[in-house]
């Protein structure tokens, strides 16, 4: 049974409260997103350039069928084969029967989001079947069995020393060596044997082209290109709004992603599969697991153009100070929040909360998705579906009433004005306000505005 | 034309000094200012939380009390934004509209429509942070973003340098959030108190003496803190200083 994960704001708090910690997470990512800055500011024609790649998507997502049966068709004639998944049951069912055919036990993957949005590692694991995930910072946070914390990096809440002291009792490190050198290279050995070893691999897909039949996988490790040419059988793994019309339209997408995630001008490897190799056997697996249904909703279809490239995670203030793991979602931050409710409304029904909606995500964002905008949008479904907590609603009914009745307000705020006066630690006690338990509330003044406003026409006119 | 000036509920509550500095800037400029008194709130509140189907009473008094008005101007950009974008009737839609394509924050109202290029009675000899507030900027887009690569503009900025004396600190990271959110700052409490400590952090570092902006929910996020650490900075809307002359 899946047991209920504790809520943004309470994870939040907890993560928090570590504020050195805090701080080193918040400028580590706000490093990224100045190198972002960096990146963005040698294209000139770098908004040209996004709003090309949104236009590309849009029309992409508008005619998604006929591309994907284009897809389809050319890769088959590549040699390909394809196959359809509903949602992540099939999609996990699918990869566990080509490991079946093949007796595989051993597989290597790259990272893919999507295979941690089917929850595949915990599937195949349970059928008996090694995992090992390749991509250095996946690695990282499979051997400490706890999810990851952002898309791009997905250790990045850690620092040097758990990893010293993570390989020191996985790998046999020295204990207490925390050099990065020395760490990766004991990775590298340890994962090559991994590779050798291997049956199968299982890549991700960043874009898959219509036209050709092939796809594109982005890393910096080249652990992709690696786990496939080592292994007799390669499936990858994609969620259907990766498809894009042609091969030229990589040529926006590429120079957007690599700049967009981490401010490199590409990515190390763009490693472009098109047919299998002379005996191996290359699968890809088309998953929706709820994206038709994003698909069909006017307000909601743009999240789909999403190339993680996770810039939406480094600029926002918030993930920066709450660290991924709070959004409880396998995609965290402003994206994770306004995908993660489609898939269950009521398991995170807390996300779209935790934002304050400053927009930043919205202006990084590579392929101008509206992101802040759809956390509002979500926002509203939420309080109309009756998945915000009773107590909000009841609070926000009463505020209704309050500013709809111009008398009751003046009498509110005077009571409220008097209350705060006479009783300054009742306002600010934390218990009772939660404003009050890091922030002191204003000084209330005696008059309102328009006591004051009033009482100048009373002098002026009588 | 009739300017009808609209004052934030928290601001009539909280601030009235700075709906009397609004209204003296105003009328300083020859304005003609209406202040409807039955005024209450934009409904932000209660939409930002998910319950804008639960604003109509708030939208219908609204739309009531600014019928005379040609234009409405508000020192709030938060506000502004979300009457701009939400304001909504089904009784009166015409009217609705019409609302929602003349409501001015303060300083594009200065800057856009009364083309103010001088304040020559202003002067305020302090350094002075500017928090450049998000529904502002990045929504009403009264200045520049540091995440588009665009030319560089501020209007609250270009007012601020019409005031003798003023000096301007710069700071680290302009255009980062201060945490308030609306009822985030309560319902997320430990990350918004945090932002806005770090945020305070900012301008403390590049040694302001007051920090200013043109929405006092922002500046209300960062008096909080402020007091708390008992900090000797105080926070001033940017009415208030476009108004100052000691
Ligand atoms: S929503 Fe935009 S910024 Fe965020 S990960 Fe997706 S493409 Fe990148």
């Amino acid at each position: 049974m899946k047991t209920a994960s504790p809520k943004h704001a309470t994870a939040a708090e907890t993560f928090v409260r570590d504020e050195e910690n805090t701080d080193w997470h918040n400028e580590t990512l706000w490093f990224v997103r100045s190198k972002r800055d960096r990146a963005a500011q040698t294209i000139p024609e770098w908004e040209a350039l996004r709003e090309q790649a949104s236009q590309i998507k849009n029309h992409a997502l508008s005619n998604l069928d006929n591309y994907l049966i284009q897809l389809e068709e050319n890769a088959r004639r590549n040699g390909i084969t394809v196959h359809w998944a509903a949602n992540g049951d099939e999609h996990n069912q699918i990869v566990y029967d080509i490991l079946r055919k093949h007796n595989a036990t051993k597989i290597v993957k790259s990272k893919s989001m999507l295979t941690e949005e089917c929850h595949l590692n915990p599937f195949l694991i349970k059928q008996g079947i090694e995992v090992i995930d390749t991509d250095l910072g996946e690695r990282i946070i499979q051997l400490r069995e706890e999810p990851p914390s952002h898309i791009v990096m997905p250790a990045i809440h850690l620092k040097k020393k758990h990893i010293g002291d993570l390989f020191h009792k996985h790998l046999g490190t020295d204990a207490g060596a925390d050099d990065p050198q020395y760490l990766t290279e004991a990775a590298r050995i340890h994962l090559r044997q991994k590779f050798l070893m291997a049956d199968v691999a299982i890549t991700g897909v960043n874009f898959a082209v219509a036209e050709t039949g092939g796809f594109v996988v982005c890393t910096n490790e080249g652990n992709a290109d690696l786990g496939v040419h080592l292994s007799k059988v390669h499936i990858a793994c994609m969620g259907i709004e990766k498809v894009i019309p042609k091969a030229e339209h990589l040529g926006v997408f590429l120079r957007l992603l690599a700049r967009s995630a981490t401010g490199q001008a590409i990515t190390t490897f763009s490693s472009h599969f098109q047919k299998p190799a002379p005996g191996q056997e290359m699968h890809l697996v088309l998953v929706d697991n709820g994206r038709t249904r994003q698909l069909a909703s006017p307000d909601f279809r743009n999240s789909l153009k999403c190339i993680r490239c996770a810039a939406c995670m480094n600029t926002c203030p918030v993930y920066r100070r709450s660290g991924g793991h709070s959004y409880h979602s396998a995609v965290a931050g402003p994206i994770g929040s306004i995908l993660a409710p489609n898939i269950d409304m009521n398991e995170y029904a807390d996300l779209p909360f935790a934002s304050t909606l400053c927009g930043s995500c919205s202006n990084v964002c590579p392929v101008k998705i509206d992101i802040h905008q759809q956390l509002y949008k979500w926002r509203q479904v939420l309080g109309a579906a009756g998945a915000v907590e009773p107590a909000k609603k009841v609070g926000m009914a009463g505020m209704d009433a309050l500013f709809s009745r111009p008398w009751l307000y003046r009498f509110a705020g005077r009571a409220g004005r008097w209350l705060m006066q006479t009783f300054p630690s009742l306002a600010n006690k934390p218990g009772l306000n939660p404003w009050a338990i890091h922030r002191d509330m204003p000084q209330p003044p005696e008059q309102s505005f328009r006591d004051w406003y009033a009482q100048q026409n009373k002098k002026t006119n009588g | 034309m009739n300017v009808g000036l609209f004052i934030p509920c928290y601001v009539d509550q909280f601030y009235p000094k700075v709906g009397i500095a609004t209204l003296r800037l105003l009328e300083s400029l020859g304005v003609n200012v209406i202040f409807p008194m039955e005024q209450t709130c934009c409904g932000q509140p209660m939409a930002n939380s998910g319950f804008q189907s639960l604003s109509v009473g708030c939208d219908r008094n609204f739309i009531r009390n600014f019928a005379n008005c040609d234009v409405v101007v508000g020192p709030s950009g938060s506000c502004v934004l979300h009457l701009k974008d939400h304001l909504h009737s089904d009784e009166n839609p015409a009217e609705a509209t019409r609302l929602r394509n003349n409501v001015y924050e303060l300083c594009e109202f200065l800057t856009d429509v009364l083309k103010v290029s001088e304040l020559p009675k202003a002067r305020f000899p302090h350094r002075v942070g500017l928090h450049t507030s998000c529904h502002g900027q990045r929504g009403l887009h009264l200045s520049s973003m540091s995440e588009l690569m665009a030319p560089k503009f501020s209007k609250p900025e270009t007012l601020l340098r019409m005031v003798d004396g003023l000096d301007l600190i710069q700071l680290s990271q302009p255009d980062e959030c201060c945490g308030f959110g609306g009822t985030f700052c309560v319902f997320e409490e430990a990350v918004s108190s945090k932002m806005g400590k770090d945020r305070v952090a900012d301008h403390l570092r590049h040694g302001a003496e007051v920090i200013t902006g043109g929405d006092m929910s922002c500046l209300m996020q960062l008096e909080g803190v402020l007091r708390r650490q008992k900090a000797p900075v105080r926070v001033m809307h940017i009415a208030e200083i476009l108004t100052a002359e000691n």
